[in-house]
């Protein structure tokens, strides 16, 4: 599932896009070293593959809807984590910009979801150790369903906690977990099971490309711990950049950016942060009608007592959406001035 | 991606479009994709309530998209063929979240309504800005814009391999699937152990084509590198259209312009 822009806070969405940069930088920097030229042609075919694989969709037993294959076990499988990661950063990538599956700031986070995690978590955790040397069927098979179930869950715990940090969403943590994580267990067990189908075809066909996969490959181990660390450092200078911001120049953006941070990294002292944002939020609010309530925003604080607000005002309401209106109307009318000239030229 | 059809139509509509030419697709890759980002930026770190102020956002991809002679409709039916993800996450706004935001008579709408439509609303300008983005630099622009911006080169070569060979493979599996849909009756063979024998089959053909595409290019003497024959130069047109965006950006994310126009029409009436 893809991570959307709409559902994410400028801090989260920054944090993510810090760390997945850093890991396709390193991934790009090791695949250069360690593997010869002929990768790079692979890697783009391959990428361009999964588009088509995507596609050709198919029903799943016992429920009557159809699926289709997500790629990143297949490219780990076949490409190696590093180069894997790169690829399936391309085709989100691409889907990111012409399908607008996620968006612009939601990219850093869906390759952490589909890219990072199934591939430089799953694949080296679950289906190396189980898989072995890649000549055994049955390990593989087992290999492949595991490590794609554990990858999806993981991209889909991923979403959740983005989704929640931003706070866009209102839907509690709970909730959501009980819905993402179980429709993502099947779909992660029908992303094994293909993957399963495919990897032991291409092994009955053509064994030495997976031989050859198995063995010419760099360590996964000790690059693995590299891309971790990596990851934590981009998002601890992320968030201390970002909050730093937030402290220094507290207007409407950075303002935004610190309850997300402050909520992030300090859960506790929530209570201690409202009078400063409160009276911060009525010096930049231009809307007090919304404004008063984001104080609110906390999921926490809004379960315990409302704050006694002040009274609506039914002024600002009227002037919004008279102004709305216009606007909406501005933005059609533009469209069919420039479309008349267009046709008549 | 739920059509196979629909895909590779839109895919090549969007290659038709920023194939045209309009002072908008003449503008420098690189001051496209940061307004882009800007954009979305700006939209998201609004206060998830707000849907008033974040009109003239909308204002803005239209005035863009009239420049550039992007057809409306286009635009309009993918964003909704794509909405429903929000919209589902959305949905749940409304029931848990329902202290009363604005009033308009007796009319009392909760912050969780707002929120949805903040959220759509959101959605809607974010995944309309990369797409016109799209329309009017053309996937290779913004690869190179990308790597000039700092990307590694081995990604930038990378997503112009995969965008090359994205057609070709889509043809093929559309061909895989059309194939599959003739001869299948009442649903059968649409299960997993064909579409394993399916995938497996273009995953051999798809690498023995790597193999070649890899022989064809070291005979023409690639070394891991794609060089371009001209590189993008900032001119001094292009410095102003960026200096005008970003005003327009940061005063639109400042000042609540919906709102002092309302302001300003209530106040002509009475």
């Amino acid at each position: 599932m893809h991570m959307a822009d709409a559902l994410l806070s400028p801090a989260v969405g920054g944090t993510l896009w810090a760390a997945a940069a850093g890991t396709i930088a390193y991934c790009a920097k090791k695949v250069q070293h360690d593997l010869d030229d002929r990768t790079i042609p692979l890697m783009g075919v391959l990428g361009a593959f999964i588009f088509a694989a995507q596609m050709i969709n198919f029903t799943i037993p016992a429920t009557g809807s159809s699926g289709h294959l997500g790629g990143g076990m297949i490219l780990a499988i076949l490409l190696g984590p590093q180069a894997a990661v790169l690829t399936m950063a391309s085709v989100l990538t691409v889907q990111a910009l012409f399908f607008a599956d996620g968006g612009l700031l939601a990219l850093g986070c869906n390759i952490v979801n589909l890219g990072v995690l199934p591939c430089c978590l799953a694949y080296p955790l679950l289906y190396k150790p189980l898989a072995g040397k890649g000549k055994n069927p049955l390990r593989i098979a087992i290999g492949a369903t595991l490590a794609g179930i554990v990858g999806l869950q993981l991209g889909a715990l991923g979403v959740v906690f983005e989704t929640t940090l931003s706070g866009i969403a209102a839907l509690p943590l709970s909730t959501f977990l009980w819905v993402m994580l179980p429709i993502h267990l099947a779909i992660g067990l029908v992303e094994g099971l293909v993957t399963t189908a495919v990897i032991s075809f291409v092994g009955k066909a053509r064994p030495e490309i997976l031989e050859l996969s198995a063995t010419a490959r760099p360590l996964g181990k000790l690059s693995l711990t590299k891309v971790l660390i990596g990851l934590a450092v981009a998002a601890t200078i992320t968030g201390g950049v970002l909050s730093w911001f937030a402290s220094s120049l507290p207007d409407g953006l950075e303002w935004s950016i610190e309850q997300t941070t402050g909520r992030e990294t300090l859960a506790a002292p929530e209570k201690g942060l409202h009078p400063i944002l409160a009276a911060l939020q009525e010096k930049t609010a231009f809307l007090p009608a919304y404004s008063f309530r984001a104080n609110g925003q906390e999921p926490i604080a809004r379960e315990k007592t409302p704050p006694s607000w002040p009274a609506v005002d039914t002024g600002t309401t009227v002037s919004g959406l008279v102004g709305g209106g216009l606007t909406l109307l501005l933005a059609v009318g533009l469209g069919f001035l420039f479309r008349k000239r267009g046709a008549i030229r | 991606m739920a059509n196979i059809e629909s895909a590779f139509l839109d895919l090549s509509a969007l290659d038709t479009l920023a194939a045209r030419d309009s002072g908008v697709h003449r503008l420098d890759p690189r001051l496209k994709v940061l307004t882009a980002a800007a954009f979305v930026v700006c939209v998201v770190s609004f206060d998830k309530y707000v849907v008033a102020a974040m009109l003239p956002f909308g204002l803005f991809l239209s005035l863009i998209m009239a420049l550039a002679g992007i057809p409306a409709q286009f635009v309009l039916k993918k964003l909704a063929l794509v909405s429903p993800f929000a919209l589902l996450v959305g949905l749940f706004n409304p029931v848990f979240d329902q202290h009363p935001l604005l009033s308009l008579g007796p009319v009392v709408v909760s912050g969780g309504w707002l929120s949805l439509l903040s959220l759509l609303l959101r959605f809607w300008l974010t995944a309309g800005a990369v797409l016109i983005l799209i329309a009017t630099t053309g996937f290779n622009g913004v690869c190179m814009a990308l790597e000039r911006i700092g990307m590694p080169t081995l990604f930038a070569v990378q997503l112009l391999l995969l965008y090359r060979y994205l057609f070709v493979l889509m043809e093929e599996g559309r061909r895989l699937y059309r194939a599959r849909a003739l001869r299948s009756f009442a649903g059968r063979g649409m299960g997993m152990k064909t579409v394993g024998h399916l995938l497996g089959g273009l995953l051999l053909r798809t690498l023995d084509r790597a193999q070649r595409i890899h022989r064809a290019m070291r005979c023409r003497g690639f070394d891991g590198t794609i060089r371009t024959s001209r590189p993008p130069r900032l001119t001094g047109r292009d410095l102003l259209v960026g200096v005008l965006a970003a005003l327009l950006l940061i005063a639109m994310r400042t000042v609540d312009c919906t709102l002092l126009l309302g302001r300003w029409l209530t106040g002509l009436v009475t």
